[in-house]
């Protein structure tokens, strides 16, 4: 192993260790209402980072993901009352398996067409959702959490955890691509699509690739959120405002390395919480489209291309 | 028979004042390329402007909305300068960072509108609203008559701009080779800038349309997304013939599932149409280009 690979999963079994020794001694739960919505956004922002960012593919499809994630897992625990694991499998194999419809059908087009195509097949499938009376329709679902596993006190302290593993995963993918050729692909492909393919970079398959893992984890990062919730309708679990966020979140951050979209889902995450409980949601949204707008026209490399740019300026000195 | 009959007759009405809506998005995204996803968010934003106009002194919204246009016209300008001084001059990534910059706007107009006027429904009082007109069996919403008939002659006035007048040639022309307008010795950016002033200003009456045939609330642009999207890219981009076919088309579409299968159905249309098109003849009707 090398060392950085040493450092990484010794960071990421502390960062385990410490999320499992909070879950015993905090008692109180509202930091854990709190720090689930953030440890969602990680995995969600890391998730699309790996076709939006890498790629350079413009996903307006997270909350489809999303929501499928938390439909796929109601549909489960009503119909067969599969324990919380069995819901998050499924939802990432259906995540999958959206992600490879959603590649077969959009990934040809390019720039602001791909965009476009993801918001639609979002407001297509929560249609659909809308229109299924088993899942509650668009008067939503109520759902009621069975009882808590050992060693957990409460269910959300449980679902803290579940979501803390879902980081782990989703953090040692996008390393993983990064590192290996498929990252190198998507980044030659986004760099120029025509010249990649024309030097034998399989761009199509590897855009696949990309969509299906992203897909698979943001839908499995969705799944436990039925139970967060307690409650599920269409119009709030298929939000655009998921979309937005997380690709604020990553945008922010910076997508070239995959520490980027983990900073921006932190930052914007702590900071929607903190507005959320002081002053107002709508603030919240205002901030959002504030900061990502002044982002994307200032720091256009995101956060971690701010301290880049310091670092190298350092450097010639 | 006489439902479906009930329902062409309505599409076709509604498909206009599609047309209206989206044509400003035909200019700006079809001929300019910018990647508008705030060209909704603009247009309830004039609906707004409309609805204040009407509310606070009275003014008739079709008056409200031209009272409003030149005040738009300078916005759309602004808007252009800021996206092309940090975006298109710079170059590379401008697509993905400039739909990202789009949504932001578009975001912040609409958390704007829900911190002034609140998230109730806003609606306009006139004359014509809340009349019918009766043919036979047949009664037809006054409102969507006005709203037809201001539609069509928008999209006439802009159709004969483009293809008639000077200014309206150049920016075809930039639309077809910017290059080869900037070596005739023309500024292209002052005619997109100019363009996208246009495309903006046309929100004045569309807003006004918009706020006619029906309430509005501030988070309605996301509807409309799909919808003025539809539409363009459906008339291939840049085809002002093409924008009108295409918005009657999902007007008929629109009230046809909306009077067969119910209203939850709606919001799909637009969307389903939109996927169907991108993957089977994404040049449009009348492309401009393969």
């Amino acid at each position: 192993m090398k060392r950085s690979a040493i450092a990484f999963w010794g960071s990421a079994a502390l960062f385990l260790a410490f999320m499992l020794l909070t879950t015993q001694l905090i008692t109180n739960e509202y930091p854990f209402f709190a720090g689930y919505v953030i440890l969602q956004f990680i995995v969600l922002s890391v998730a699309w980072s790996i076709l939006g960012g890498y790629a350079g593919y413009v996903n307006f499809g997270t909350s489809a993901f999303f929501g499928v994630g938390v439909y796929t897992a109601i549909l489960l625990f009503k119909a067969a009352d599969a324990p919380l694991f069995v819901q998050i499998a499924a939802a990432a194999v259906v995540g999958a398996l959206l992600g490879f419809a959603v590649g077969l059908l959009t990934l040809r087009m390019q720039g602001i067409f791909f965009s476009i195509a993801t918001i639609a097949l979002t407001i297509v499938i929560e249609t659909t959702v809308t229109n299924w009376r088993f899942l509650g329709g668009a008067a939503g679902i109520q759902i009621q959490r069975p009882p808590v596993m050992a060693p957990f006190h409460s269910y959300v302290q449980m679902l803290v955890f579940v979501q803390a593993l879902l980081v782990v995963i989703a953090v040692a993918i996008a390393r993983y691509i990064q590192n290996s050729w498929i990252g190198r692909g998507l980044q030659a492909l986004r760099d120029d699509e025509l010249a990649a393919e024309c030097t034998g970079v399989p761009t199509l398959r590897l855009k696949m690739v990309a969509c299906v893992i992203s897909g698979a984890l943001m839908c499995a990062a969705g799944a436990p959120a039925a139970m967060y919730l307690q409650y599920a309708d269409p119009a709030s679990a298929f939000n655009l405002n998921y979309s937005v966020s997380v690709l604020a979140m990553a945008l922010i951050g910076g997508t070239a390395h995959w520490i980027g979209p983990v900073i921006g889902a932190i930052l914007l995450g702590v900071t929607q919480q903190l507005l959320a409980v002081t002053i107002s949601s709508e603030v919240n949204v205002l901030v959002l489209g504030v900061m990502l707008v002044l982002f994307v026209v200032a720091a256009p490399e995101g956060i971690i291309g701010l301290f880049r740019k310091r670092r190298r300026a350092e450097g010639k000195t | 028979m006489d439902l479906l009959l009930d329902a062409v007759v309505t599409g076709v009405l509604l498909g206009c004042f599609y047309a209206a809506v989206s044509i400003g998005l035909s200019v700006s995204f079809g001929l300019l390329d910018v990647p508008h996803v705030a060209h909704p968010a603009f247009l309830v934003l004039a609906s707004y402007g409309v609805y204040f106009l009407n509310d606070s002194y009275d003014i008739d919204p079709l008056l409200a909305g031209l009272l409003i246009t030149p005040l738009l016209f300078v916005f759309g300008l602004v808007a252009y300068r800021l996206y092309y001084e940090t975006f298109e001059r710079r170059g590379s990534d401008a697509g993905v960072r400039g739909i990202a910059f789009f949504f932001g706007v578009a975001f912040i107009i609409e958390v704007l509108l829900i911190l002034h006027f609140g998230v109730d429904q806003r609606s306009v009082t006139a004359s014509y609203i809340g009349k019918s007109w009766r043919f036979g069996d047949m009664r037809i919403p006054l409102r969507l008559m006005v709203a037809f008939a201001v539609a069509a002659v928008l999209t006439l006035l802009l159709s004969v701009y483009l293809s008639r007048t000077f200014m309206g040639r150049a920016i075809r022309a930039v639309a077809q080779d910017e290059e080869a307008v900037r070596l005739m010795g023309a500024n292209p950016v002052r005619i997109k800038q100019w363009a996208f002033g246009i495309a903006t200003a046309v929100l004045g009456i569309a807003g006004a349309l918009l706020i006619i045939v029906a309430p509005v609330e501030p988070t309605l642009d996301r509807a409309y997304i799909g919808r003025t999207f539809c539409v363009v890219v459906m008339a291939g981009l840049g085809s002002m013939t093409g924008t009108l076919i295409a918005a009657i088309i999902l007007g008929v579409s629109e009230t046809i599932v909306l009077t067969t299968f119910g209203a939850s159905w709606a919001p799909a249309i637009s969307f389903a149409l939109l996927l169907g098109i991108l993957a089977v003849r994404p040049q449009g009707l009348l492309g401009r280009r393969s």
